[in-house]
């Protein structure tokens, strides 16, 4: 039997929770509706749930230069692939190591990780470590490199993993048969880390996916423009579009104000989709980071 | 003789582990340690040809310009006061909804607020940026739409600078709730159930088991974060502040933070000496901030220190 108190808190606590869904979709649904209104209405009426008038050549216009949009997707693609697995090794390899209680030199190695997340260079020597000494300006790296390859919350995350979730004697009892460490790393170690490799590798793919500032500051080059950085540059500048390619289309013709939504729900439609599978791993990947390793 | 053999036979041992952390290391050692090294150049007339280690010293020239502006006032007050403003809301937000989300029983309805709530915390600043624009564009916006056809005044929000404060703090909260809720959740779930059920025999009302038991167990969680959250106080959210109010100068005054300070002045004004100069305060303030915070929680809480 639920007192009256008790079904009173329920209901207000559905209420509020439905209030606060809505208020965390309807800017997506403007977006999305947006990007289907008319132009000439969305420039007389304002962007609305209910146009009067809809259209979808806002998306035409996109489907004219579908092969920059494809493009910026293929890039996007590219470094979260190459970014996550390349960070998802080097930080477990790093982890590996630091989870051996007995390994010579290991809390200085543990420190080295430490300072890294209490102490920052910030912006400008980085940019100029980047810029100047490896010269990754306009190359693909430069997406792909900086600051996100490996973070040191997740390299003591799975450090911990290794320690606290692998019984020692699994080890133990590999090395008396005669298992190399390599092989053991490869065979036991890995094998039983999938849930946290899981995580990290989500953080990280998001990380890369949503990344705009490494474009931003160290690329010129508009063929390497990930659709972030796309995106960034048509809020920049909406000219940007008709600049960069639609063919045979003066700026005046552009639909500009329903372009710019089209061209964002177009940026967003994946991980939308996307969004739902991976739910789960990523409010648990939250709690993990957010609570020192 | 007995002990060097031994040592021997150890570091062969080790070495394929030593092996597996060279590209971290690496790594580490490029993308953090040298822009700490060249955290130098805030002293120092810096151009490309001479690098960050070749060009000239020009004692405190970089600080006594930075000091001597307005800018630094702004970029600090902004940092800062932004930032309080978000922990506390942030904090007294987050918990509310999580002990919402702790009443509802149901557990597909749970699984579908948590999903929704936390699906901003997912996207980028730039995709937020066009999320607020299509509410509040000069001519299309909503906002716009929705006054004109009440026959009122349009306003141009990328001009005028006294909503900024308050569009800032809703889009931080409407991007971050979902990330404090999960966090406080996650806390709240361990809680024993025992409390309540004694609490409810003793016939204390949900608020009263709120007020008594969730609330003083929640206690060191919530000293706890706001505490670290405080350790970063000189770091703004750079796409916030950047992204958000497209970059507009008339709104400097309440949206210029030392990030994006620091960034315009590299990037756009060419100045690398002020703005090195501007990024060094912030992360010696900032080593200093977390270096305390660790240190209270420590005395606090030992568990919870970072080191």
């Amino acid at each position: 039997m639920k007192s009256r108190d008790e079904k009173r808190w329920g209901i207000a606590s559905h209420l509020i929770l439905i209030i606060l869904s809505l208020l965390a979709l309807l800017p997506f649904i403007l977006l999305i509706v947006a990007s289907f209104t008319d132009n000439a209405t969305a420039v007389t009426e304002g962007y609305s749930y209910f146009p009067s008038k809809w259209s979808l050549d806002a998306f035409v216009y996109i489907g004219r230069n579908a092969a920059m949009i494809f493009r910026a997707y293929g890039i996007t693609i590219l470094v979260t692939v190459i970014g996550t697995a390349l960070g998802l090794i080097i930080t477990t390899l790093y982890a590996y190591m630091l989870s051996k209680k007995r390994l010579p030199g290991r809390t200085a190695l543990t420190i080295f990780v430490v300072i890294t997340m209490l102490f920052n260079g910030g912006l400008v020597p980085t940019y100029i470590v980047y810029a100047s000494i490896f010269h990754i300006r306009n190359t693909i790296w430069a997406l792909i490199i900086p600051s996100l390859l490996m973070n040191g919350f997740n390299v003591i995350l799975v450090k911990n993993y290794f320690e606290n979730s692998i019984p020692a004697e699994l080890y133990e009892s590999a090395r008396i048969d005669g298992a190399g460490e390599l092989f053991i790393f490869a065979r036991i170690a890995l094998p039983l880390s999938k849930p946290i490799l899981a995580t990290v590798g989500l953080l990280m793919g998001i990380a890369y996916w949503n990344d705009w500032q490494n474009g931003m500051y160290y690329l010129d080059d508009a063929s390497l423009y990930s659709i972030q950085n796309i995106l960034n540059q048509i809020n920049q500048n909406i000219s940007y579009l008709a600049s960069s390619g639609v063919s045979g289309v003066s700026m005046v013709d552009l639909p500009t104000t329903t372009i710019r939504m089209a061209i964002a729900f177009v940026g967003i439609l994946p991980i939308l989709i996307a969004y739902p599978f991976f739910q789960k791993n990523f409010a648990k990947g939250i709690t993990m980071g957010s609570v020192k390793g | 003789m007995n002990r060097a053999k031994k040592k021997k036979t150890d570091w062969k041992h080790w070495l394929p582990f030593y092996l597996m952390g060279v590209p971290g290391f690496i790594y580490l050692l490029i993308n953090n340690y040298l822009p700490l090294a060249g955290l130098q150049i805030a002293f120092k007339q810096f151009n490309y040809r001479d690098g960050m280690w070749g060009s000239k010293w020009n004692d405190f020239e970089n600080f006594t310009y930075l000091l001597g502006s307005d800018d630094i006032k702004i970029i600090l007050r902004n940092t800062i006061l932004y930032n309080l403003v978000f922990i506390v809301v942030g904090m007294v937000l987050g918990v509310a909804v999580a002990i919402l989300l702790n009443e509802v029983k149901n557990k597909i309805a749970k699984q579908f607020y948590q999903t929704v709530i936390l699906l901003p915390y997912l996207m980028s600043m730039v995709i937020v940026a066009y999320l607020a624009y299509a509410y509040l564009a000069p001519e299309s916006g909503m906002i716009n739409g929705i006054l004109s056809a009440l026959g009122m005044d349009k306003i141009d929000f990328y001009r005028e600078s006294k909503f900024w404060p308050f569009i800032l703090l809703f889009i931080n909260q409407w991007k971050t709730i979902g990330f404090g809720m999960i966090l406080y959740y996650s806390s709240l779930v361990g809680i024993s159930k025992d409390y309540y059920e004694a609490a409810m025999l003793d016939g204390a009302s949900k608020w009263q088991q709120i007020r008594y038991i969730t609330l003083p167990l929640l206690k060191p969680t919530i000293i706890t974060l706001l505490i670290l959250n405080c350790g970063n106080i000189m770091r703004s959210d750079f796409g916030l502040f950047y992204q958000v109010p497209q970059n507009s100068g008339m709104l400097y005054s309440v949206t210029d933070t030392i990030d994006t300070y620091v960034y315009r002045m590299l990037m756009i004004n060419n100045d690398i000496g002020v703005s090195s100069a501007a990024g060094f305060i912030q992360s010696i303030v900032g080593f200093v901030l977390v270096l305390t915070v660790n240190a209270i929680i420590r005395k606090l809480d030992k568990d919870n220190a970072l080191f």
